[in-house]
């Protein structure tokens, strides 16, 4: 993806942002040392960094958005502003991993941090911390989506995922089902999709 | 000096940014303090064109925006986080038993309103819709005739210089589109081949992006970023099609210019507040146009509440905020072992409006379309992650990226005083009163929608999309909470968009929709704006304004 960064596809605007998208570091002061590594083990869990790939930034644009209390233009009646949402529900993770395993939940064995993150999803939660935070709208609402956001906004995953990535002020010419313009990344995944036989390299 | 657009006012001193070169200006008349005859509260597909029809027939105008002034060529980025800056975010809180997303779904903020960041999809009401109470027994009549709307129709599609097919499937004879139809992508060919397979007509989408050269707009380059913003001006949004023409008519356009509340004396408007340049000022005017869109819309008026008008402006029907409507926007999505590549060209260049057009065989009442989307990666992993999908899960499914393809519905909802925009005691950064947004699905609805879905999936199915799933909860568009009627009882505005209480207040913009027809309503805004504007000249003529 990033090889293609001096080519007509992308414009002077967009390497910019991408530069400074792939620079940020973790802000500090915007969380409490706890928060911030249940929040680097929830990134971990959730959208986890492939070893072959260049690190992300994940991390550091959630901790930015919380940091800025950035809103999206839609907020449930029953959760709070997105900076207040983010601390409350990660000391309420917290809360959850001491409660079930007596531990840091950044210190918990990948399966057991799975566990606390999937009682999260499915509102199976203990803490009290949860009274007044719906675990499974948290998830849905708040963690998902922006952890989400913030993975594929990172060029490492378009290139992961085969997409041909930024594309200005040259678009794209061959539209058809299986063509491919030369400027496009070839199917870099040669594993076969699942439940298919292995057909289709080109 | 700042020159970001989002923190310091472009359109100033006499000129404004021209959207079509970079650092580029256009000369701007400036009315200052002075009384104008119109002040539009939004520059969008709804206050944007009026702003021009208006300015073209004369009058004198200002048209203030709460967002910035982009200029395209050098403000926007491939890239669809940074782009969410075209996106309307301030903080709204969502309620009901469907919660709506707004934001880069739903709402803009920008000079040039959501068309900077529309898709572009063009489509025509069907007839029988604006009469959809007396000929198809659901809903309300509107005020409007189809045939004279249909005039409309053809001057907005002409100025925007719409792609469409040389003959379309569905409705009335219409003249052939100005411009010829875009080649399809994959998604399309897909669309086309599975509604030939079940028997059913599918048409090139008519769209608002150019297939040849128009004056200083190139053609579509199919880079497939348009919902993050075109950032080549093929795009024809209300910011480059009916907004330079305004400028040269002598409208003015004032940028993040935040109204809050409009004055009103005597039973009549005087003018608005407005926040700009950190502090709140004052423009008299002879008239004022809401034009904010069907939460902004009903949200000020609700904000402007006085002694005189205690229940907000426009309000004595009490439906100001009621009746808001959005479409469904369910898909269904699954795999090929081809490769897709569906971030390719503009997403909806094919759709199939059968079932708007046929009713038999349907257990519930409206139409609705579909079309084949293409979601960028961000927007696509929010989808694919809300089936439960995370860490290892979901990175897998994203790969498959490329092997994607789906139908896409935009599916008529019924109005229902329950779904509604109020206001809550908590405040924005203006110190305004923040609106809260109640929506919920009826049996109507989840009727549409299992219908819908069963058909997209079964049209998936004969083209050899397998491992198909279906996304059951999204939405799209706003219409309704301020809607037109034919008496002041049952609506908030006539045929005219002028209100029945206050005879020196219009709303033009999506919120004087009766009912919400099942397609995308961005041509119909602007077809009635048009009509609005050609009907305050007559009413000016005539000294009925
Ligand atoms: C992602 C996306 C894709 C879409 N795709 C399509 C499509 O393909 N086809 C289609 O027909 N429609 C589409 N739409 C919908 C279409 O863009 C809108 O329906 C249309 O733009 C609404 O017009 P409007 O004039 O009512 O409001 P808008 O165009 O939203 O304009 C309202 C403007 O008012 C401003 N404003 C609001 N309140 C105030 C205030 N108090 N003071 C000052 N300014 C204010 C806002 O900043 C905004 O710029 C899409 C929308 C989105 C978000
Ligand atoms: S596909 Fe066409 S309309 Fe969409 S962003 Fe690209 S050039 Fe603009």
């Amino acid at each position: 993806m990033l090889a293609k960064r001096d080519t007509p596809s992308w414009n002077e605007q967009t390497r910019e942002v991408v530069d400074r998208r792939l620079a940020l570091a973790v802000a500090e002061g915007v969380l409490s040392d706890t928060q911030l590594a249940t929040l680097r083990a929830i990134t971990t869990r959730v959208c986890p960094d492939s070893p072959e790939r260049p690190a992300t930034t994940t991390l550091a644009m959630v901790v930015r958005k919380i940091g800025k209390d950035e809103g999206d233009g839609h907020r449930l009646d029953c959760l709070p502003r997105t900076a207040e949402c983010w601390r409350r529900g990660l000391d309420a993770i917290e809360a959850e991993a001491r409660l079930r395993f007596d531990r840091d939940f950044a210190e918990l064995e990948p399966d057991n941090a799975n566990k606390v993150l999937g009682m999260v999803e499915h509102g199976e939660v203990c803490a009290e911390l949860w009274e007044d935070l719906p675990s499974e709208l948290f998830w849905k609402w708040r963690l998902l989506p922006d952890l989400a956001s913030a993975h594929w906004a990172q060029p490492s995953l378009w290139s992961a995922m085969g997409f041909g990535g930024p594309a200005s002020p040259r678009g794209y010419v061959r539209l058809g089902e299986n063509r491919r313009d030369p400027w496009e990344a070839v199917e870099e995944s040669r594993r076969p999709l699942r439940g298919w036989p292995q057909h289709h390299e080109r | 000096m700042n020159d970001n657009p989002q923190e310091r006012p472009r359109a100033l001193n006499g000129k404004a940014p021209d959207v079509f070169t970079r650092g580029g200006w256009v000369p701007m008349r400036e009315y200052g303090e002075e009384e104008v005859d119109f002040v539009i509260v939004g520059t969008g597909a709804g206050g944007g064109t009026l702003a021009c029809k208006l300015a073209e027939a004369g009058f004198s105008v200002i048209a203030m925006d709460a967002g910035a002034y982009w200029r395209p060529l050098e403000d926007f980025a491939s890239d669809e986080h940074h782009q969410s800056k075209l996106y309307w975010t301030d903080e709204r809180i969502v309620d009901g038993a469907d919660p709506i997303h707004l934001g880069a779904n739903n709402s803009g903020k920008a000079v040039g309103g959501s068309t900077v960041h529309y898709m572009m999809v063009s489509l025509r009401f069907r007839p029988e819709w604006f009469k959809s109470r007396s000929k198809l027994g659901y809903g309300v009549d509107w005020p409007l005739d189809w045939r004279e709307m249909w005039r409309y129709y053809r001057e907005v599609e002409q100025t925007l210089s719409i792609s469409g097919p040389v003959r379309y499937p569905w409705g009335p004879k219409r003249p052939r589109y100005p411009y010829r139809a875009h080649p399809l992508n994959a998604p399309a060919r897909y669309l086309a081949r599975g509604a030939e397979k079940l028997g059913i007509a599918w048409a090139e989408t008519p769209i608002a992006t150019l297939s040849a050269p128009r004056g200083k707009a190139p053609p579509c380059v199919y880079r497939g970023f348009c919902a993050a913003g075109c950032s080549t001006n093929a795009k024809q949004s209300v910011l480059n099609t009916w907004l330079p023409r305004a400028l040269a008519a002598g409208a003015e356009i004032r940028d993040l210019a935040m109204v809050g509340r409009i004055e009103t004396t005597n039973g009549r408007v005087t003018g608005v507040h407005y926040h700009r340049g950190n502090e709140w000022r004052f423009q008299k005017a002879r008239n004022v146009v809401v034009a904010g869109y069907a939460i902004e819309t009903p949200r000020l008026l609700l904000n402007s509440a006085s002694c005189e008008f205690p229940d907000g402006l426009a309000n004595s029907s009490g439906l100001v905020g009621k009746n808001l409507m959005v479409h469904l926007n369910q898909s269904v999505y699954g795999y090929s072992q081809d490769e897709i590549r569906s971030y390719k060209a503009p997403p909806s260049l094919a759709l199939t409006e059968h079932w708007n057009y046929e009713d038999a065989g349907k257990d519930y009442h409206g139409g609705w379309c579909y079309m084949a989307p293409g979601p960028l990666p961000a927007d696509w992993a929010r989808t694919v992650s809300q089936r439960g999908l995370w860490g290892r899960e979901l990175l897998d499914e994203m790969t498959r990226y490329n092997h994607a393809a789906g139908l896409k519905m935009v599916g008529e909802v019924l109005p229902g005083e329950r779904n509604r925009v109020t206001l809550v005691d908590e405040t924005d950064q203006y110190g305004l009163a923040i609106p809260q947004v109640t929506f919920s699905f009826g049996d109507n609805e989840h009727a549409m929608i299992e219908h819908a879905l069963d058909f997209m999936d079964r049209a998936l199915e004969v083209v050899g999309v397998t491992q198909r799933w279906r996304n059951e909860s999204e939405t799209a568009h706003l219409m309704g909470t301020a809607r037109m009627g034919h008496d002041r009882a049952t609506s908030v505005v006539d045929a005219d968009c002028r209100s029945w209480d206050i005879p020196n207040l219009w709303i033009c913009d999506g919120s004087v929709f009766p009912t919400s027809g099942g397609v995308n309503p961005s041509l119909t805004i602007q077809a009635i704006a048009c009509r609005t504007s050609d009907r305050i000249a007559e009413l000016a003529s005539r000294r009925e304004l």
